[in-house]
């Protein structure tokens, strides 16, 4: 049977290309396409930007018909969340307060695409500023799980990475802060990687927790993750926290003789016993294909999520103090009697219950009398994390360890119970916290729903974690 | 630990967000919740612990701090996107009364 175009890796899609079976506007069509039909019930798209994806493909046909070189990423449809900016077309953040906000410049890494050829196909939707781990508190519904619409996908990257996982694009940009890219991956059965932080510039990036955002990319296949990456990665002057990493070629590492630690923190009571199992039986494939598993401890482990919501919520209280109703988006001006008034209505009506919940929460560690006992002792502890990781990896190449507790819920199902709702994250905040990065990639069903088994990496080693799971892809 | 009704109102004020009374409740609620459970942290000894702000090891991050020249067109669509205003610039109401 014909393999449907949209359907194809970027591998595929590029041989595809070079060799003239098919145009970039095939492939942008049979995208728009899958769109049209499936996504009036997954909701993975805010925005299709249909003229500007054509009109790329159209240019990416035109140098192939004059027999110009392409680039591994030129013609290749693909979405961004909506919380990086594309100039000219309309960025929400899944937010109210920005519904009719069009951006005025390109982000670093939308440039870098551009250069590179890209096909935008739009906007991905996503919890409302990036904040949850279900996608269901955009202001524009929540996105369903593509195996099974009554799941989420995962979040707060739901829209990408489902997007992805119903081959609406090729690949897509997401954003993690504690797991944004790497949780639905696994709960949507694809790769996502959370690169190091500083690895991606995050210049027109909206911001959400400074110290710990990062630019993340979801694929198909590992093969296609890593040339996404060469392309968005890089120092930019722009983003001050990007480091210039003038390093040799890493030398490419087999698995075979690897040492991989398997953390005992990770693998604690409340984890779901089938979704166990799986990352059990992917740590036996690694051992068979050489693989020397090591049993370590990260003592530090079950203070990572205290102080994530300590960290996180501080910085978010801080960068979302910009929206204010006056030189952007949603606001009651009109209608306020002072500017007081302003702020006051505009933050009420136009943030959901997570974004002012993180706001509160945030604004009272940093408040008065409180910075000491929580946003310094949770950067303290932050530390101690980060001390862990580093003695880890004295001892092993690169850690293993599933990438969430349970399989994709039902929609609704942890809504109402923030803090149940933080749990989900628990296997992936550390690798934020302690800056280094780690990847997803499906390790079989539990459930009937995928499961995902995470590789976490030494701090800019993305090479390590993505030969592993490089090898582990191709074994069957 | 559990939060005051007037602590939940005095950070609602300091953050700048309107709450209904509802809101009020549930908030409380919620972020108690939220603080009862990073309460933990306190168990860690961190005497002599350095506190951890960035991750990259850089120091001092600098550049030329030049003006790039932004053309009329962004210009406008800069002010446009501002929900009042009065010429080219955006209006907002009085700062001091």
């Amino acid at each position: 049977m014909k393999k449907l175009l949209n359907t194809l890796t970027i591998k595929e899609a590029h041989k595809g290309l070079v060799s003239k079976k098919f145009s970039s506007v095939d492939l942008t069509k049979a995208c728009l396409d899958q769109i049209k039909s499936l996504d009036k019930k997954i909701n993975a798209f805010i925005t299709v930007t249909e003229d500007l994806a054509l009109e790329q493909a159209k240019k990416v046909d035109k140098k192939i018909k004059s027999g110009g070189k392409l680039k591994p990423l030129e013609g290749i449809p693909m979405a961004l969340k909506d919380n990086i900016l594309v100039k000219d077309a309309k960025c929400t953040a899944g937010s109210k307060i920005l519904e009719n906000y069009i951006a005025s410049y390109d982000a670093t890494v939308v440039k870098k695409l551009k250069e590179a050829g890209a096909v935008i196909l739009g906007k991905t939707n996503l919890d409302e500023f990036a904040m949850g781990s279900s996608t269901e508190s955009s202001y524009f519904g929540s996105t369903k799980n593509p195996i099974d619409t009554k799941k989420v996908p995962g979040g707060s990257s739901g829209g990408s990475v489902a997007a992805v996982a119903s081959d609406m694009c090729f690949y897509a940009l997401g954003s993690e802060t504690g797991g944004s890219v790497r949780q639905p991956a696994s709960l949507c059965g694809v790769i996502g990687m959370k690169p190091s932080y500083g690895r991606v510039s995050r210049y027109g990036l909206m911001a959400m927790a400074s110290s710990l955002d990062q630019i993340s990319p979801t694929t198909k296949t590992v093969e296609d993750l890593r040339m996404v990456l060469d392309c968005i990665m890089g120092v930019d002057k722009k983003d001050s926290t990007t480091v210039d990493l003038k390093e040799e070629k890493p030398k490419k590492k087999s698995i075979k003789g690897m040492k991989i630690g398997v953390p005992k923190e990770y693998f604690i009571k409340g984890m779901d016993k089938e979704v166990e199992k799986r990352v059990r039986e992917g740590i036996k494939k690694l051992e068979k294909l050489g693989a020397k598993m090591v049993d370590i401890s990260l003592p530090h482990t079950e203070y990572a999520l205290a102080v994530y919501y300590i960290v996180m919520p501080s910085e978010v209280s801080s960068n979302l103090s910009r929206y204010d109703g006056i030189r952007y988006g949603f606001t009651t001006v009109s209608k306020a009697k002072n500017l007081m008034d302003v702020y006051f209505e505009t933050r009420r009506q136009g943030f959901g219950d997570e974004a002012r919940r993180r706001i509160m929460l945030g604004t009272y560690a940093l408040s008065s009398g409180y910075y000491d006992a929580y946003y310094k002792k949770a950067q303290q502890v932050r530390t101690l994390i980060k001390n862990d990781f580093d003695k880890a990896f004295t001892k092993v190449d690169c850690i293993v360890t599933p990438t969430s507790p349970t399989v994709a819920w039902d929609i609704g199902e942890k809504f109402d119970d923030p803090l149940t709702m933080y749990l989900s994250d628990i296997y992936t905040v550390s690798a934020n916290i302690a800056g280094i990065p780690g990847i997803s990639v499906p390790c079989g069903e539990a459930h009937n729903l995928p499961v995902g088994l995470q590789l976490l990496g030494k701090q800019f080693d993305e090479e390590t974690i993505l030969n592993v799971a490089s090898e582990y892809e191709e074994y069957k | 630990m559990k939060l005051k009704t007037q602590e939940v109102e005095h950070i609602a004020k300091l953050a700048r967000l309107g709450l209904t009374e509802d809101e009020k409740k549930k908030f409380q609620d919620q972020i108690s919740s939220i603080l009862g459970y990073v309460e933990k942290l306190q168990k860690v000894d961190t005497k002599n612990v350095e506190p951890t702000a960035q991750v990259t090891g850089l120091i001092n991050a600098i550049r030329e701090d030049e003006v790039e020249a932004c053309d009329k067109e962004t210009m406008k669509k800069l002010v446009d996107v501002a929900p009042m205003k009065k010429d080219n610039l955006v209006k907002t109401k009085a700062i001091f009364e």
